[in-house]
């Protein structure tokens, strides 16, 4: 079933036209993974399908719903959760009270807090301390424990690799795998991380100019020669 | 049993309260009491502001229109009803239902910041210059006269609640302001404490952040707006009781600005600062104006100069962080790193 329904969406910044049509189809339990060069339009897709930019053309379907005037807000209660590039944590909040914040709909907030940190045990530890003292590493799992937290049936993941260092990225693989085994989520995946991106993905469409021009496997993303080839980033 | 150090702090700032509720009366006489009532007035103003920007993260430049209105709607109130017990419902209701109405166009409206700023300040001028301009006997509310720039004289004082035969003396008055003050600050911290108040202050840090995890942003704003309003047309409540008068200079420019320097003095971010910053502040212009020797207006902007170029946290934020741990009364935090995504406070 098809959980999320892009058609011919176009989007950008003022008059600078970022999305040229961008026409795909999210299945409900997929990780779709999206690659291509910088300035092609992957964060403006995210950004796009999260409401947080405009769509000047085109649509979104989100559950069969048409979503595309919808606001961010109201996606995000619809069950879309968004974890941006740069991690953008609470700084000034703990982890405890990161997390809580990201219990918007839940009864039990400290049930489904204890819930999500079997899958986080790095942030067990660190639940008292302020999220701006933690590492990018543990920034980028805290933000993703919290969107787990509102329950999310779609996730929009933007770069969680960007800066982060490798043993954390080989942490992070686990977790989101881990996540899937426990929860039936799907995830849309922007990437710049190679390996990453083909550890976790089930199929990876490719972003050119502001539109999907392909489809690959995840194990073409692991060579490099195929990837020069069809993206000219490898 | 462990107290969580911040409760343990609310607690103690409780029982410094009621110790000064009922303390000061032994040892002040009736004119010191007086004077420290309008300190109280003045505090749970801070109070207002320092709510609004220190965790609301709105900066109203014109938080003595809501001051103003309090006192107006209940003086207003009061002359017409003879029993304060309503009055003082409606000097709390009419500045929360002008916050709704002007909130909802600014945060609906999505003004950015800079400009709430602006609107809140010409709103209070507007005000200002609209009473002032009321002089006559055409203009009157009832029984009241609003008498222009003369302002009301002879408003009545607060009475027993529900017995207009029973008005407060000077001293009873002094535990009203007071029990009125720790009231609000306890209902503040609730405020602040429940899952209301963490989307307030999440909203402060990272606006966005908030809006993309499914919290209107919009809607807790007005709310933070209206409820700042609401103490601070109480504050104005109490000042009006006070002198038993009331006059435009409450919607003045300097109103406003005094108010920002309170909560600025005494540190932003926290609700105690802003009550000691105005406490503080109104006791030096008091002395600066029983004395002769440097103009007194001069004097104090020295000392607010001083005050932001060498405590520019503010009093309170500087005792919690440098001087408690300093002194080993409290643990050092851990700092956040800036990760850039704040929004300014």
């Amino acid at each position: 079933m098809t959980i999320l329904a892009v058609s011919r969406l176009r989007s950008g910044y003022g008059r600078i036209p970022i999305l040229a049509g961008v026409t795909l189809g999210v299945g409900e339990g997929e990780i779709v993974g999206i690659l291509g060069h910088n300035g092609m339009g992957k964060t403006t897709l995210l950004r796009t399908l999260m409401g947080y930019l405009p769509a000047t053309d085109g649509s979104v379907q989100f559950d069969g719903r048409d979503i595309t005037r919808l606001s961010p807000t109201a996606r995000a209660r619809l069950g879309i959760g968004y974890v941006p590039q740069g991690r953008e944590i609470f700084a000034t909040l703990s982890v405890a009270e990161n997390l809580r914040m990201g219990c918007l709909r839940q009864p039990d907030a400290d049930q489904t807090i204890a819930a999500i940190l079997q899958d986080f045990p790095r942030l067990t530890r660190l639940l008292d301390r302020m999220g701006g003292a933690l590492s990018g590493g543990e920034q980028q799992l805290l933000a993703l424990a919290r969107c787990l937290c509102g329950a999310p049936r779609l996730i929009l993941l933007d770069e969680p690799t960007e800066g982060i260092q490798p043993s954390i990225i080989e942490e992070i693989i686990e977790t989101l795998l881990a996540v899937r085994r426990r929860r039936p989520v799907t995830i849309v995946l922007v990437e710049q991380n190679l390996n990453f991106i083909a550890a976790l993905s089930n199929r990876i469409l490719i972003l050119q100019k502001g539109e999907v021009t392909r489809e690959i496997p995840p194990e073409v993303a692991r060579d490099r020669t195929m990837i020069d080839e069809f993206v000219g980033m490898a | 049993m462990k107290i969580d150090p911040r409760w343990a702090g609310f607690l103690v700032m409780v029982a410094l309260g009621l110790l000064l509720m009922f303390g000061l009366p032994q040892v002040l006489d009736l004119f010191g009491l007086v004077q420290m009532t309008v300190f109280v007035a003045m505090a749970m103003f801070a109070l207002s502001q320092g709510f609004l920007w220190g965790y609301g993260g709105i900066m109203s430049f014109g938080q003595a229109a809501f001051f103003g209105l309090g006192g107006y709607a209940y003086a207003i109130a009061v002359i017409n009803l003879g029993d304060s017990t309503l009055p003082v419902v409606i000097a709390v209701a009419v500045p929360v239902v002008f916050a709704a109405l002007l909130g909802y166009f600014m945060f609906y409206g999505r003004i950015s910041d800079a400009y709430i700023g602006v609107i809140t300040l010409t709103v209070s001028v507007i005000l200002f210059e609209l009473v002032n301009s009321t002089s006559g006997d055409a203009y009157h509310i009832g029984a009241a006269q609003l008498g222009g720039f003369n302002g009301i004289p002879g408003v009545p004082p607060l009475n027993m609640p529900g017995d207009s035969s029973s008005p407060l003396d000077p001293g009873q008055m002094w535990y009203a302001a007071v029990g009125s003050l720790i009231m609000v600050y306890i209902v503040l911290r609730a405020i602040l404490a429940s899952r209301f108040g963490r989307v307030v202050v999440a909203i402060r840090e990272n606006e966005t952040r908030a809006m993309l995890i499914g919290y209107d942003p919009r809607f807790y704003k007005l709310l933070t707006f209206m409820i700042a309003a609401g103490v601070a047309g109480l504050a104005g409540c109490l000042f009006t009781n006070w002198g038993g008068f009331i006059s435009p200079t409450v919607f003045s420019l300097t109103m406003s600005a005094q108010v920002i320097i309170f909560v600025l003095v005494g540190g932003l971010g926290t609700l105690l600062g802003p009550m000691i910053g105005a406490v503080g502040i109104e006791y030096l212009i008091t002395i600066a104006g029983s004395q002769h020797l440097v103009d007194a207006n001069l004097g104090l902007g020295i000392v607010l100069v001083a005050f932001v170029l060498l405590v520019p946290q503010g009093v309170v934020p500087l005792i919690r962080d440098k001087v408690l741990p300093f002194a080993k009364l409290v643990p050092r935090q851990s700092k956040p790193i800036p990760t850039g995504a704040e929004v300014p406070r």
